[in-house]
């Protein structure tokens, strides 16, 4: 499987001397030009974090601009949008991230137990294909399933399961499931890939011992395929739930509207908001903080539960 | 021995019901998964005017090309598609040079700083600044409203970096040593002994940035918006789609209609267009997505 110790680090580095450094010259200068690169996209960035202490102004900039201290965070806090997008990213977060793992699991071990080769390698063909499309194009896809005259509709009314045709994009409750089963559609092919080459790692001797046990095709599936992939399954779980909150955009801008925004609008929307259509860049600012604290912690404490249970960790 | 043998017939019966309603479930996910492909498909080859009274679903009522014709002469779309060309094929060249550098110097095993180099990329999958301080950065730089935005901000992941590594780090090490002996510096070992060997990893990771490249739109909104003739595809397509969304009813649509093109007939064809490319690549290159995706479950 995947995940397996880098024996690597056995070698030793050299130890820093003169000789060291001219024969290590090349590397040392890619290496720093990599490493400024680096610091200016991906660590300046992070010193902006003080703008969120400050009464930003472009035109006085981040050296010239009012400090206020914790104030936008005492705005952003009371202010009640904040709050509810707040919900919103947490509920779509985790809402997604259940609905996307169990099918994946499901549709890697179901696709496992096909015995027509071919069968088996065009419908796992097909099933990557969302994966490679874009939320324009997916969201483009589900406003045409799901309008009035959309296949939906169609269906739900040809069974009488409804008399008139529903607006789903004007009701709230629909749209947390909306974007779940968009989520499932485009990714469940494309996440079931790790699970099917860890299943396919599994000891073949060990369904042999558990058919002679009289295990059937569940129970081979109970006692030999699920614990040969829990070590996989839990470190994805822990790789996503610091995401949670990062699975909150595209398709939420792309398919929220004014009818639903109390329930469509998450953190990185309001950021987009106020920051950049309101130009309260503090304000944004502050907003992306508590969004990053929080995945941190929430990486953290899935690592330390990790842990606890003596199972495979992040760090 | 009765007992045995219908415990067995029973299990087999079970076992047939399971192999039934497997393939029942398989066949109803692919047919999930096509059948929106497949409908805009018909609707972009169908009639406008006459797509908007519904029931079309696998085939054209009413054939037409005029709804690509339309597509092709939109100059905002053909703009759209040269620069995501452009930005799909540079960007993806720039990041693949990049991150195979930077994962061939973490990868050395002498390299006195390997060890801090490669926690400073790390790092950066867990903590980034957010979208406001990187607009003032970019801003700052003079990034916005110019080509390069799309191209040099992104260009080394630690994501592709470490998928690259891990390859690396699994060629023997006699191979270059032999070379060193011979008397062969590190960037002969880069490009004319390592590189050869990471053919199938460098494949990945530029299907990885090619897809990301070529679906992008949220740059060309946030950073180049002023600048029509730095719109991308996914951009222009979404501008379609929000016209769509906008129009609400029929009637209204129909009356901005020209001919028998409507706004949501265009819009299929432009869909169908956008996704063309990947949709033929894809297939061909699954084995290497597939090695890239286990090769980025490895633990740092």
């Amino acid at each position: 499987m995947a995940i397996k110790k880098d024996n690597s680090k056995k070698a030793k580095a050299s130890s820093i001397n003169l000789a060291t450094l001219k024969r290590q010259r090349s590397l040392l200068i890619w290496g720093g030009i990599i490493t400024i690169y680096g610091f200016i996209f991906y660590y300046l960035p992070l010193f902006g974090w003080l703008t969120a202490f400050q009464n930003y102004k472009p035109k006085d900039g981040i050296f010239h601009s009012q400090f206020i201290g914790l104030e936008k965070f005492k705005m952003l806090f009371s202010d009640e949008s904040f709050i509810r997008v707040i919900r919103n990213t947490l509920a779509m977060g985790v809402l997604n991230l259940v609905a996307t793992f169990v099918m994946a699991i499901v549709f890697a071990i179901l696709l496992n137990e096909i015995k027509n080769k071919a069968g088996k390698k065009v419908t796992q063909t097909i099933s990557y294909l969302p994966h490679f499309l874009s939320w324009i194009i997916v969201t483009g896809i589900l406003h045409d399933m799901l309008s009035g005259t959309g296949i939906i509709n169609e269906v739900l009314v040809n069974l009488h399961i409804i008399s008139q045709p529903i607006n789903f994009f004007a009701h709230e409750g629909y749209f947390w499931p909306i974007v779940a089963f968009a989520n499932v559609w485009k990714e469940t092919g494309w996440n079931a890939i790790i699970y099917l080459s860890a299943i396919t790692a599994i000891d073949p001797s060990l369904y042999e011992a558990a058919a002679i046990d009289g295990a059937g095709r569940w129970g081979k599936i109970k006692y030999v395929t699920l614990p040969g992939i829990k070590s996989t399954i839990i470190i994805l779980l822990l790789m996503n739930v610091g995401n949670v909150l990062n699975a909150g955009f595209e398709i939420q801008y792309l398919l929220g509207n004014g009818l639903i925004q109390k329930v469509s609008q998450t953190i990185d929307i309001y950021v987009l908001k106020w920051g950049i259509s309101q130009g309260d860049y503090s304000l944004g600012t502050a907003a992306g903080i508590f969004k990053s604290a929080v995945s941190i912690i929430l990486i953290l404490i899935a690592n330390q539960i990790a842990k606890r249970n003596g199972e495979e960790r992040l760090f | 021995m009765e007992k045995v043998i219908s415990r067995k017939k029973r299990k087999s019966v079970a076992d047939r019901i399971f192999v039934v309603c497997n393939t029942i479930f398989m066949i109803l996910f692919v047919a999930i998964t096509l059948y929106p492909v497949i409908n805009t498909l018909a609707i972009s080859f169908n009639d406008g005017t006459d797509a908007l009274r519904g029931g079309i679903y696998l085939w054209p009522r009413k054939f037409t090309l005029k709804n690509y014709i339309t597509v092709l002469q939109k100059d905002s779309l053909v703009t759209g598609a040269i620069i995501s060309v452009l930005r799909t094929v540079i960007g993806t060249v720039l990041a693949l040079v990049a991150n195979a550098i930077l994962a061939f110097i973490v990868s050395r095993k002498e390299f006195i700083f390997k060890k801090q180099l490669s926690l400073f990329w790390v790092i950066t999958m867990y903590v980034n600044g957010g979208l406001i301080p990187t607009f003032i950065l970019y801003k700052a730089m003079g990034l916005t409203n110019s080509f390069w935005v799309y191209v040099i901000p992104g260009m080394i992941s630690a994501f592709n970096m470490l998928v690259i590594r891990t390859y690396m780090n699994g060629i023997p090490d006699s191979l270059e040593e032999s070379a060193q002996l011979d008397g062969a510096g590190y960037t002969t070992i880069f490009v004319k002994i390592i590189s050869p060997l990471c053919k199938p990893v460098y494949a990945t990771v530029a299907l990885f940035v090619a897809v990301y490249q070529w679906n992008s739109w949220f740059d060309a909104m946030l950073y180049n918006r002023m600048s029509d003739n730095l719109t991308t595809l996914q951009y222009e397509l979404m501008k379609l789609l929000s016209s769509v969304t906008n129009q609400g009813t029929s009637a209204e649509a129909m009356k901005n209609s020209e001919g028998n093109v409507t706004p949501t007939s265009v819009r299929a064809a432009a869909t169908i267009v956008t996704m063309l490319p990947i949709i033929c690549i894809y297939p061909f290159l699954q084995r290497y997505f597939v090695t890239g995706l286990t090769l980025g479950g490895v633990k740092e």
